[in-house]
């Protein structure tokens, strides 16, 4: 079973994003993604100063099987990207909800962050096999 | 209509298998990890369940000019032998319906193994054929195909093996030379394989199948899913069907011109005319390795931009053993040692080298991507 951290929001794309005291939040792909990923082996992060809107590709995680897109949660500027991922794409299959997080982002619309599924939302979408 | 399952998917699922829908089949893509899989089968032995493929019986003495009419290599080669032959089924355009390993078993008595993907084409295709000839033709079902394959499959493997199998299988396997193939009580283990390791290929009866499966996981051979075979291959420079190589491209424009005998001329098999007005055209691609010099990812379907015009990643991915992307390429004839690929819209550069990158555990071109002189 997926592992589910109780203080994290989730997308229907089986991305996690925590939000910062300081309003920024950080993305990084569910424990369930990276275990339908397999071995990664590449991961090509936004630069910093990027900007994005809501659903906009930010970044592609490719594992030995296949390239795979990942999608900005919200609208807003990259403040932060995980450049350890250059060299060791392993660290989000080692360690999804840590050290192995993909970008952070000031979004510009903070009620974005309301859009976004409750830990017991994702769950329910696991459970329905999306 | 629900996916086909081997006779080994409940042992497949007892060792922690992935299993996912392939060409209709319930097959395993890895066990944990397919880069240790990989691995596994370069630095020691893997085993890998692929009884998807499809089985013919090819028998009556008509078997042999069926054989060499339907197919481009020329089954006469094995002589008398028990071997296989690697070759493609031609349309009469020459194009391939499916590449395929032919086993003469005896005089009369062939068989030949095909694609799981492309098994109702194939198995069309040799059926109208077959109407012109003294011969049966009986697919084969219910039986287990294992390739057991790395440094170690002859020692380790077939020791294993010889446990189920009995009598003197390892050493008389040992004696076989590359392709070659014994037959005995039910099996056929041949020195065949798609790894561009040492190792060998055995089809044989469900039951004993299973026990064999067991017995090599228990002498510690590495069960390996359908994402290291893929690997693997690719490494080794061989062809995947539907991928390099499909009916829209002859066995000249997938590096396979080795594998179609034009000697004897007057063997008339399907597809001749078609390839001997092509091998006067000048403007045949040629079929190259990749080797992507920065970060990034070669996959199948991505331009490539050669000095000569632009041609096609046919394959591309991730090689562990070269902890690099690599790729399989139709593009331009010509002399130029570097390309660029459009990567997601950017140009990437690549090495132009001459596949396979690995065998037998040693790569055959430098880490820069440059071929080995």
């Amino acid at each position: 079973m997926s592992e589910i951290p109780t203080d994290l929001k989730y997308t229907d794309e089986h991305e996690w994003v925590r939000r910062e005291d300081s309003g920024t939040l950080v993305v990084g792909l569910t424990d369930y993604a990276q275990e339908q990923l397999g071995d990664l082996v590449y991961v090509d992060t936004p630069e910093v100063g990027a900007s994005f809107a809501a659903g906009d590709v930010c970044a592609v995680v490719e594992s030995v099987k296949a390239a795979s897109d990942v999608y900005s949660p919200a609208g807003g500027e990259v403040v932060a990207v995980n450049e350890n991922l250059d060299d060791a794409p392993e660290l989000i299959s080692n360690d999804p909800y840590g050290d192995g997080w993909l970008f952070e982002l000031a979004p510009e619309d903070a009620a974005e962050w309301e859009d976004l599924l409750a830990p017991d939302q994702y769950e329910e979408l696991l459970d329905s096999g999306a | 209509m629900p996916a086909k399952a081997t006779p080994l998917r409940d042992q497949h699922r007892a060792c922690g298998g992935r299993l996912v829908e392939f060409a209709g089949w319930e097959l395993p893509l890895h066990y944990g990890s397919q880069v240790a899989e990989h691995h596994a089968v370069r630095r020691a032995a893997g085993v890998f369940d692929v009884s998807h493929l499809a089985l013919t019986m090819v028998s009556g003495r008509g078997a042999k000019s069926y054989l060499r009419r339907l197919l481009a290599n020329d089954v006469d080669r094995l002589g008398k032998r028990i071997a296989g032959l690697y070759t493609c089924l031609l349309n009469d355009s020459g194009c391939v319906i499916d590449d395929l390993i032919a086993y003469r078993l005896a005089d009369e008595r062939y068989r030949v193994v095909s694609n799981a993907a492309t098994a109702e084409s194939v198995h069309a295709r040799m059926k109208k054929i077959a109407r012109a000839f003294p011969v049966t033709l009986v697919p084969e079902e219910e039986r287990v195909t294992l390739a057991v394959q790395g440094p170690q499959a002859m020692e380790t493997g077939s020791a294993a093996a010889t446990t189920v199998l009995g009598g003197e299988f390892a050493s008389k396997l040992a004696a076989l030379k590359p392709f070659n193939a014994m037959e005995s009580r039910g099996f056929l283990a041949a020195r065949t394989g798609y790894t561009g390791e040492d190792g060998f290929e055995i089809y044989l009866d469900a039951a004993t199948g299973q026990a064999l499966w067991q017995a090599l996981l228990e002498a510690e051979v590495a069960p390996c899913g359908l994402g290291a075979r893929d690997t693997l291959r690719l490494e080794a420079g061989l062809c995947l069907y539907g991928q390099d190589m499909d009916d829209s491209v002859t066995p000249l424009h997938c590096g396979l011109k080795w594998t179609v005998a034009m000697d004897p001329p007057q063997r008339d098999f399907l597809g001749r005319r078609a390839l001997e007005q092509l091998a006067d055209s000048e403007n045949l691609p040629a079929f190259k390795g990749l080797v992507l010099k920065k970060r990034g990812m070669l996959r199948a379907g991505q331009t490539v931009r050669t000095p000569h015009g632009p041609g096609v990643v046919t394959s591309g991915g991730y090689s562990p053993t070269m902890g690099a992307s690599i790729g399989l390429a139709r593009v331009p004839r010509g002399a130029y040692a570097d390309c660029e690929v459009e990567i997601r819209g950017v140009g990437v550069t690549c090495a132009v080298v001459k596949p396979p990158f690995v065998r037998r555990g040693r790569i055959l071109v430098d880490a820069h991507g440059d071929s080995e002189s």
